[in-house]
């Protein structure tokens, strides 16, 4: 048992908090920091610095770019790089079909897909939940129907996050429809513009738009584009899902929130006094700063005893905390905004700081965390079962 | 940064369940033992201090074992497991630790030795009627006279006080708060005591000229030693919660998938099932956080803001798992038969023994406004 950092590890956070904060352009932090929106663009020029420095894709096999660090190296690298500011390596890529080409891809696949998924050259997306199968992802519909050297998928996915930005989609479809439910499902990927893929953007409760509808109609897939083994799409998805609640509970990018509103809180001024003086003000952020350092300690103990690649079970407590935590922030800021939350979105023209006007879209956009990536009652019922087998 | 526990620190866990799960592995043996005073077995608390375990945290010079804070906190979470009625926070860590901070060598030789051994029950005599979670003595005052010192006034409630050997009692002299030793059976010393609602013992101490020695040669306020002692007595309390919380969620775990209603086991209704995955996410973070503070002890850190942070986690986690390990049993839960109630109550009492998570909160957000990320792994915790 000890506290502190070994001298390695310390340098180590030294040397990544450095790169973050002196490499990734300053207007890019500060648009991240702000929760603001960010271009394509610069989504894939930071991507690209990170990657040059081998900081897009430390969990990868070493061969494909990743890095033999510990996994309290791995943690403490997100923790800095969502302390800083830094625009994520795109999740899509890096956290999700990056890894299951790595592990279940033909050597054909790896060599022509990894590299330009580490650099964003390609830009994915996912396509897995459909209209009828949200947190029932196995009861999807989209088929593919072998026809020659070729798949043709037909049906239609959703929630299907900056398809409009993207290059490729990986997704999941039923190519054995007798087999049981989980059984006859695999994993193809294929170009966003190939003849008989189809977006429609939807409008979110903020007025962003960030989640899309792809519809495939007669889209026609070179065989050689299925992921690892046919009818092995779900083992497939569960390995990226495990993967996806890695790191999901956002303690740098939360961390950085409360010290935005504590920030917010001294600008803010109410009856002649700073607000971070009101007393409930105070409490507020100080119990969430509390419930903050319970969760990153509880993060650090399940990176300590992750071994072999899959998740803790515990880890389902940080999904289920930290989204809970991530709404609670966006919900103060958007409180001590008070009144000026009520206008939508930035404008030049407005003398209300961008923060404020950005801070009820904010909280609304939030009640996403825990919907996504296994929504909150998911995670209940993996505590339940797995846990404290109920 | 290193979260796991050593082999011997496995071994002394062993030890320690071992012994405590034969003498209260069912809650009736706990109910007997507190149905008496002085509301805990003597003979345990013998056997307690010939396995070293009274002596942790004393150097072995005093007679103490010469452990680590982590050690401490492996009993104090083995404690609070099976809900046992010894004093070990109160008498070991806290008033123990008070002697071992401010006494003299001659004070710690003695006192430190005696407590180690088991032949000297001690408790800090520190609340008064009126007081609430102050490091400061309020109205029980200190007089020099004839080359030697008296205290009067009313200290209570004070933990054990009346069946302890010798009190560690805080009083004002000349304007400050200083700690002085008196023995059980002073002259001037009048004790009534009582039972408390989570069994243990409690007593209200009248001192009417009572004759003391002071702890230490210093004159100066002890208020800083006595808030220290105090977060590091919150903080293995924050242990003796976890061990506590467990067990009343395993409890109810257990509970649920054995008890029917409707012709089906409980844990079929995912309205509970929900609630016990909530109950494990309160303990768990509660665990991460008692184990980060009783570090920043071994650290040298910032104890005092650590033991208010993990006594605000774990005073949320309690109430929280408290209430609802009653509620999930039913009506079963209330009883005093029954384990889990028991469970409930000495979660509450810990909560306001010395500062509940609203009195942590507050002083968390006193200075909130100075700080911009907090870091558990650096200043002002690493020392």
């Amino acid at each position: 048992m000890r506290l502190q950092l070994s001298p390695e590890d310390e340098k180590f956070r030294e040397e990544m908090r450095t790169f973050f904060t002196t490499r990734i352009p300053q207007s890019m932090r500060d648009a991240v920091t702000a929760r603001g929106e960010l271009a394509r663009e610069d989504w894939i020029e930071s991507q690209r610095i990170l990657n040059a420095a081998g900081l897009a894709v430390p969990d990868w096999p070493v061969e494909w770019g990743g890095r033999d660090w510990t996994p309290l190296q791995r943690h403490i690298w997100r923790s800095e790089l969502q302390l800083a500011g830094v625009p994520e390596p795109l999740a899509f890529n890096t956290s999700m079909i990056g890894p299951v080409i790595a592990a279940f891809g033909s050597q054909e696949q790896k060599e022509r897909f990894l590299p330009a998924t580490a650099n964003l050259d390609i830009w994915w997306c996912q396509g897995f939940s459909e209209p009828e199968a949200g947190s029932d992802l196995a009861s999807l519909r989209t088929t593919a129907v072998r026809d020659g050297d070729e798949w043709v998928v037909n049906g239609q996915k959703t929630w299907t996050t900056l398809g409009q930005h993207a290059d490729w989609i990986f997704c999941l479809v039923r190519t054995d429809p007798a087999a049981k439910k989980q059984r006859g499902i695999s994993m193809i990927v294929f170009p966003m513009d190939s003849p008989g893929v189809s977006l429609r953007p939807i409008e979110l409760v903020d007025g962003s738009v960030e989640v899309n509808e792809v519809f495939f109609s007669d889209v026609r897939v070179p065989a050689e584009n299925l992921i690892g083994e046919e009818n092995k799409g779900w083992d497939y998805a569960k390995f990226l899902l495990g993967n996806e609640r890695v790191g999901i509970a956002r303690v740098g990018s939360t961390k950085r929130l409360l010290a935005s509103a504590r920030q917010y809180a001294r600008e803010i001024s109410a009856d002649g006094h700073p607000l971070i003086e009101d007393p409930r003000i105070a409490a507020r952020l100080a119990e969430l700063e509390n419930e903050m350092v319970a969760l990153e300690l509880t993060a650090l103990r399940v990176v300590a005893h992750s071994a072999g690649g899959r998740p803790h079970p515990a880890s389902s407590v940080l999904k289920l905390r930290g989204s809970q935590l991530e709404q609670d922030a966006t919900a103060l800021v958007m409180d001590i905004a008070g009144p000026l939350s009520i206008a939508a979105g930035p404008d030049p023209d407005s003398d209300l700081p961008d923060w404020a006007r950005r801070s009820a879209p904010g909280y609304l956009n939030d009640r996403k965390v825990s919907i996504y990536g296994g929504s909150n009652e998911v995670q209940r019922t993996i505590i339940a079962g797995t846990i404290l087998g109920l | 940064m290193d979260f796991t526990f050593d082999t011997e620190q496995d071994d002394l866990r062993d030890a320690v369940r071992g012994m405590l799960e034969r003498a209260y592995g069912a809650i009736d043996q706990r109910r007997k033992a507190v149905a008496q005073d002085p509301g805990f077995d003597e003979r345990l608390w013998g056997q307690l201090a010939e396995m070293g375990l009274l002596g942790l945290p004393f150097d072995e010079s005093v007679g103490g074992t010469g452990a680590g804070p982590v050690e401490v906190a492996i009993v104090a979470e083995e404690i609070g497991r099976v809900l046992a009625p010894e004093p070990f926070v109160e008498a070991v860590v806290l008033a123990g630790g008070l002697v071992d901070a401010v006494g003299t060598d001659a004070q710690r030789g003695e006192i430190l030795a005696g407590i180690s051994d088991g032949s000297v029950l001690a408790a800090f005599a520190h609340a008064e009627p009126g007081t609430r979670w102050s490091p400061a003595a309020a109205q029980v005052t200190a007089t020099e006279a004839d080359g030697g010192w008296r205290l009067t006034g009313v200290k209570e409630p004070v933990p054990n006080g009346a069946r302890a050997d010798v009190l560690v009692v805080s009083a004002v002299a000349d304007g400050v708060t200083r700690l002085f030793l008196v023995r059980g059976d002073a002259e001037g010393v009048a004790r009534h005591g009582y039972r408390t609602h989570d069994g243990a013992r409690a007593a209200r101490i009248r001192l009417d000229g009572a004759v003391a020695e002071p702890l230490g040669e210093d004159a100066g306020d002890r208020r800083a030693d006595v808030e220290r002692a105090l977060a590091v007595a919150r903080i293995a309390y924050a242990h003796e919660s976890v061990g506590a919380m467990s067990t009343a969620l395993t409890t109810t775990t257990e509970y649920l998938k054995t008890r029917k209603q409707f012709g089906v086991t409980l844990n079929t209704f995912q309205a509970l099932t929900f609630r016990a995955a909530d109950m494990y996410v309160s303990l768990e973070l509660a665990r991460s956080i008692a184990l980060w503070a009783v570090l920043v002890v071994d650290a040298g850190g910032d104890v005092v803001t650590a033991a208010a942070r993990a006594r605000l986690q774990t005073a949320r986690a309690a109430r929280h798992v408290g209430q609802e390990a009653i509620q999930l049993h039913g009506g079963i839960g209330m009883t005093a038969e029954y384990a889990v109630g028991h469970y409930t109550s000495r979660l509450t009492a810990i909560d306001h023994l010395h500062g509940d998570g609203d009195w942590a909160l507050a002083r968390l957000a006193a200075d909130v406004a100075d700080r911009d990320v907090v870091d558990p792994l650096g200043a002002p915790y690493t020392g």
